[in-house]
């Protein structure tokens, strides 16, 4: 079998993926605090400003020692709440006792893929949506949560279903789940801070008290060209940051659909019923309205149901956080076919 | 030289440490999956007397196909504990008993009435499901722990570990291989 090999080189490459996400994460704050505190100590200590009888040079980089703080608290945060963070913000209520026959045909179908996959039993959330959608999360494939929408109960039959369950139990098996719920987190953290900095930078609380702002800002043209240069590389970082991590996100995302769809299949051993699955939620259309968009590359189709992901080529493969669901359900046929032809041989 | 000695023989110290280790571990494997059917197994034969007890009323003109399951049941529970071939033979007649009684429940169109039928059906359809899925994880694993061990130069250290070839479940029969279609509804 390729498979182990294949899964471990996966489970290897989101362990390391994980980490050098958290440490990017980590040292991208303390570039914008300390950038910010080398940027103010400039311009603080610029021509002119020695005479000036407000004279305070900015000695203490407390902006980066917050902001690294901050940043190693988002990511502890993440690590421990992130899975509860993600479901709580979509509304999800657990299944501890199955009530309707749809919950436990859901269980059910959970129970059996956990079986076929070999890990523990996650536990398993209902989101109150009537578009049919699905997402798994949790930092380990022991604290795993398996999630579907109201809609998906009600859409899917059981084979159908199965097929989805088995897809996000593939993420789960391969550690997706770790990434994408610390991409979530932090995709959220970095747009939450970006606006602050972002307003910080607007109401000008640089060059010291308010009163001598007017007055550092004329004297700094054509001042210091240093304090200049780390000044507009900070901007724009910030102005970049949220989009860059969004993108990251998307391209991290769009790959493992494909890897998801096809270890699915190898659970179940029926990739039609995964591709009829997602013929349904395609045909479905509707966006998913309790999920948003810093989750999206949770979901197993995208929430917002934009035009992009049905699209192929260059735009939809950077603009969207899913591979076309026209090629995903070609590659599970082709799968199906080679079963076939496999069966028929032997 | 001796440097070079002592590097030769650390080196393949490590590998024949991690070979053992790497077999050890999917015998563990294994012996956990084969673990895993035995409790879907025990679950499926504790079902078979509600299903019966179910269906009793209202077939009661088939009871030779309904003692057909119970006694096949009964051989399965009995042969649990015993070697791989003999549990997938009598699990496989047990199947194939199961299967002629759903073939035969189409005729009554009254069973659908029956209260809990539904339930029972998803809980049959779900049970006979993990069987099929557990057996598939345990082939699925014997069948790495056997290339594992056969493979060269893994096999060197397959004597040392213990190892010996895992016995696959075996579906002879090909009424048997398609999954039972659990439908106590008529269409």
């Amino acid at each position: 079998m390729e498979q182990p090999a294949n899964l471990f080189e996966q489970q290897a490459s989101n362990r390391r993926r994980s980490f050098w996400l958290v440490t990017g994460f980590v040292l991208f704050f303390a570039w914008v605090g300390f950038g910010g505190d080398i940027a103010w100590y400039l311009m603080s200590t610029g021509p002119g400003m020695e005479a000036r009888s407000d004279y305070a040079p900015h000695t203490v980089p407390w902006i980066g020692i917050i902001a690294t703080l901050i940043a190693g608290s988002v990511c502890w945060y993440s690590w421990k709440k992130g899975a509860e963070r993600v479901l709580w913000a979509t509304g999800a209520r657990e299944i501890l006792e199955p009530a309707t026959d749809g919950e436990r045909r859901l269980v059910n179908v959970v129970e059996e893929m956990a079986i076929a996959s070999g890990l523990p039993k996650p536990r398993m959330f209902v989101v109150p949506d009537a578009d049919p959608n699905a997402f798994a999360t949790g930092i380990e494939p022991t604290k795993a949560c398996i999630a579907v929408t109201e809609g998906l109960l009600g859409a899917l039959s059981r084979e159908e279903l199965q097929g989805v369950v088995a897809h996000e139990m593939a993420h789960v098996q391969n550690f997706d789940t770790r990434l994408m719920t610390l991409l979530a987190a932090m995709v959220g953290a970095i747009a939450l801070m970006s606006d602050g900095m972002g307003r910080m930078l607007r109401f000008g609380s640089f060059g010291g008290g308010s009163s001598s702002r007017s007055g550092g800002r004329s004297n700094d043209k054509g001042g210091n060209p240093l304090a200049l240069l780390i000044l507009v590389l900070w901007v724009i970082t910030l102005i970049l940051a949220p989009i860059i991590s969004r993108f990251l996100a998307m391209a991290v995302s769009r790959k493992r659909e494909y890897l998801a769809d096809a270890t699915g299949a190898q659970f179940t051993r029926n990739p039609m019923a995964l591709a009829s699955a997602l013929e349904k939620l395609d045909a479905a259309g509707e966006p998913t309205h309790t999920i948003t968009k810093g989750a999206a590359h949770l979901c197993i189709v995208d929430p917002s149901a934009s035009q992009l992901s049905r699209k192929e080529g260059f735009l939809g493969d950077v603009f969207s956080s899913h591979p076309p669901i026209r090629m995903r359900i070609a590659r599970l046929r082709g799968m199906a076919y080679q079963q076939v032809k496999l069966e028929s041989a032997g | 030289m001796g440097i070079v000695l002592l590097v030769v023989v650390v080196v393949v110290a490590l590998w024949v440490m991690s070979a053992y280790n790497r077999l050890i571990a999917l015998k563990n494997q294994v012996a956990n999956a084969w673990k895993q059917i035995d409790v879907q197994l025990k679950r499926r034969h504790d079902l078979i007397p509600n299903l019966v007890n179910a269906v009793k009323g209202a077939m009661d003109f088939e009871k030779s196909t309904l003692e057909a399951v119970i006694s096949a049941r009964n051989k399965a529970v009995s042969a649990t504990g015993g070697g791989v071939a003999q549990v997938a033979k009598a699990e496989g007649e047990l199947t194939q008993a199961l299967g002629r009684l759903f073939a035969l429940s189409e005729n009554y169109p009254q069973l659908k009435a029956t209260a809990n039928i539904q339930q029972l059906q998803e809980e049959l359809t779900s049970t006979e499901n993990k069987v099929g899925f557990a057996r598939q994880l345990y082939n699925d694993t014997a069948t790495s722990y056997n290339t594992a061990q056969q493979q060269f130069p893994t096999n060197l250290v397959a004597g040392m570990a213990k190892a010996a070839p895992a016995e696959l479940w075996a579906i002879e029969d090909s009424a048997e291989r398609a999954v039972p279609n659990v439908d106590l509804k008529m269409n």
